[in-house]
């Protein structure tokens, strides 16, 4: 089993990626979607589903007193239904830690950042260093972290690659998630080069987007990393995690995501430590379904808490 | 004769021509969706001598609640339109409906109509259209009030809509031949600035789903009418407990069915609205109480100096 050290991790050999197949890929997502729930399954996946949640806000407009509503959020989901799990995480901007961490503390609830000028990336590397450090000194369990498109689509893989990686060592013990921001690579093939980097560079999770560019998730793209995450489980042993964000907003949508987890990377991955929803909505709709599911009756928004 | 012609001729001599007959579907979100349960029953004529058939979509549980999606997603823009707007639209359905006005008196007559009531009833429903596209920008001036109090408050009440109504059919023999009652139901609610999903009579399913492709053709968004075809006794539960549903509209008579609307109702406080007594063909079911009884009253204090 490779347990190699990440400063010596090297370069990938991108040429020896092969092409996706874009056809197989529609159709292999098409069928993950016509699989049926039955009910008990259902319940499961929907509470799954709650515990993979990074409880989401990343507004220019967010203010202390919106974070804490969000961390309240995420400690009392709905509290007429006994028995929910907690969402895994919320992910906020990096000013707003101190706030998240004070409305969170004596709860098992991770707090994630955004950093290294999210969601442009558009910055210089010592501006992004500073922003990841500063993030984890604040208390960031998780960092989610945004590649350079501009030198992706420029074809300056190195460059990508030891930036994710002096990230990485920024990080120290926090977490890091890498978002490739797949709206802006434009092919499939992208996407997974992009995977291949992040993974080698040391990611502890590959995301897809940022959510503020469309299209952000799609089940295609999650399929193509997930496939780069289990040919890299194959080859070297490491479980790469995978968060999916942005435009993931209802329950019947997270589970096809959650179907095709499982028929991807099999039951191991079936844990908030290696799977994460970005959303924001979500959570709502998910626990429309759970009280639908308790009492049989179709449940308006008006009834659950806006976060 | 030119060869053309002489082929044309035999064409139309030597073999029938297949008709094309019309599916008739559901009409969602401004789409014509089949049920997605798959389930159907047969219609046929109900005027001697017709061998007109069609299989009707039963709808399930899971298309009310498709239907109740749609409507709540259009209710906040549909309400904000303004009332001239809505009225246009209305208007708008009226023209469309005296432009087809043979088919539907066709289909009326399918559906156990004499040709003079199909006449006359096509006459009244485009009549009513309009009788209510007028109300569009007067109604709030009728049922809105500056209200005497004595505080320093500027005090008044305006009519704002309930949101999603549902409506469920009316029973056969009052509403006559089904495109009437329909409309007298439909149109008071979406002209106040509501969304519906109307499931129609099971015996009068042609114009109900004739009638959406009227809708369609009106400009009135998606979603803002919602037709089903299907068992009245098999949704009435769902339509009555749904969460998302703001007021129920029904012409239930027995007691036993008006008791269990009411508790299923009572679950998230629908506004529940019994129009059972109602002949849809005389004046008095057309009044903008109509409109009111599918409307919330806004009261507002609003602090003045002395």
């Amino acid at each position: 089993m490779a347990t190699m050290a990440i400063s010596k991790s090297k370069l990938p050999d991108l040429s020896k990626i092969k092409p996706v197949d874009e056809i197989g890929v529609n159709e292999r997502v098409e069928r993950f979607c016509t699989r049926s729930i039955k009910n008990e399954a259902k319940n499961t996946a929907l509470k799954l589903t709650l515990s993979m949640i990074d409880l989401t806000t990343l507004e220019g407009q967010d203010t202390p007193g919106k974070v804490k509503q969000l961390c309240q959020k995420a400690i009392h989901l709905h509290s007429s239904l006994p028995g929910l799990p907690s969402v895994a995480a919320v992910c906020v901007y990096p000013t707003m830690i101190g706030t998240a961490r004070e409305a969170l503390k004596n709860h098992d609830i991770r707090i994630a950042s955004v950093a290294t000028a999210f969601p442009s990336g558009m910055s210089t590397r010592s501006v992004k260093l500073m922003e990841t450090k500063y993030a984890v000194s604040e208390g960031a369990d998780e960092i989610d972290m945004v590649i350079s498109r501009g030198a992706m689509l420029a074809g300056e893989y190195s460059a990508v690659f030891d930036e994710i990686a002096a990230i990485k060592e920024a990080c120290g013990t926090a977490h890091l998630k890498v978002i490739l921001e797949t709206g802006e690579l434009g092919t499939l093939d992208r996407v997974r080069k992009a995977s291949e980097l992040a993974i080698h560079a040391g990611a502890d999770f590959i995301k897809t987007s940022t959510g503020k560019i469309q299209p952000a998730a799609t089940m295609q793209t999650t399929l193509v990393m997930l496939q780069a995450i289990r040919d890299h489980y194959h080859a070297t042993g490491n479980k790469v995690g995978m968060k999916p964000a942005g435009g993931i907003s209802t329950s019947k949508l997270a589970i096809h995501y959650l179907v095709m987890l499982r028929e991807t990377l099999g039951n191991d991955w079936l844990t908030p430590a290696l799977f994460r929803f970005g959303a924001s909505s979500l959570a709502n709709d998910v626990l429309m379904q759970l009280q639908r599911q308790t009492d049989g009756l179709y449940q308006s928004p008006d009834y659950f808490s806006k976060d | 004769m030119t060869p053309k012609s002489k082929a044309q001729d035999k064409s139309n001599t030597n073999k029938a021509r297949t008709r094309v007959s019309k599916t008739y579907k559901l009409f969602i979100a401004g789409k014509f969706p089949r049920t997605e349960s798959g389930r159907y029953y047969a219609f046929t004529a109900q005027s001697a001598g017709s061998s007109f058939k069609a299989n009707i979509c039963t709808s399930s549980r899971k298309d009310f609640r498709n239907a109740v999606v749609a409507a709540r997603s259009v209710q906040k823009s549909w309400a904000a339109a303004s009332a001239c707007l809505r009225g246009q639209i209305l208007y708008r359905l009226a023209e469309i409906l005296e432009d087809r006005r043979d088919q539907f008196i066709g289909e009326l007559i399918l559906q156990g109509a004499s040709i003079k009531h199909a006449n006359k009833e096509v006459d009244a429903s485009i009549d009513r259209l309009v009788y209510y596209a007028g109300w569009s920008d007067k109604y709030q001036q009728i049922f809105s009030n500056v209200n005497p109090v004595s505080s320093s408050h500027f005090n008044f009440s305006i009519l704002e809509p309930t949101g999603v109504v549902a409506i469920l059919p009316p029973a056969a023999e009052e509403n006559q031949c089904g495109l009437l009652g329909m409309i007298s139901n439909i149109a008071p609610a979406i002209v106040g600035g509501n969304t519906c999903v109307f499931l129609t009579n099971e015996k009068q399913p042609l114009t109900a789903i004739s009638f959406a492709e009227v809708i369609q053709a009106s400009d009135v968004p998606g979603g803002v009418v919602n037709i089903l075809t299907g068992s009245n006794v098999e949704l009435m539960a769902l339509f009555a407990s749904h969460k998302d549903v703001n007021s129920l509209v029904h012409m239930e008579k027995s007691l036993e069915d008006n008791k269990k609307i009411q508790e299923l109702a009572s679950e998230n406080l629908k506004r529940v609205i019994c129009r059972s007594e109602m002949r849809w063909h005389e004046n008095i079911a057309e009044s903008p109480y109509m409109i009111e009884e599918t409307q919330e009253v806004k009261t507002t204090w609003h602090p003045i100096g002395n």
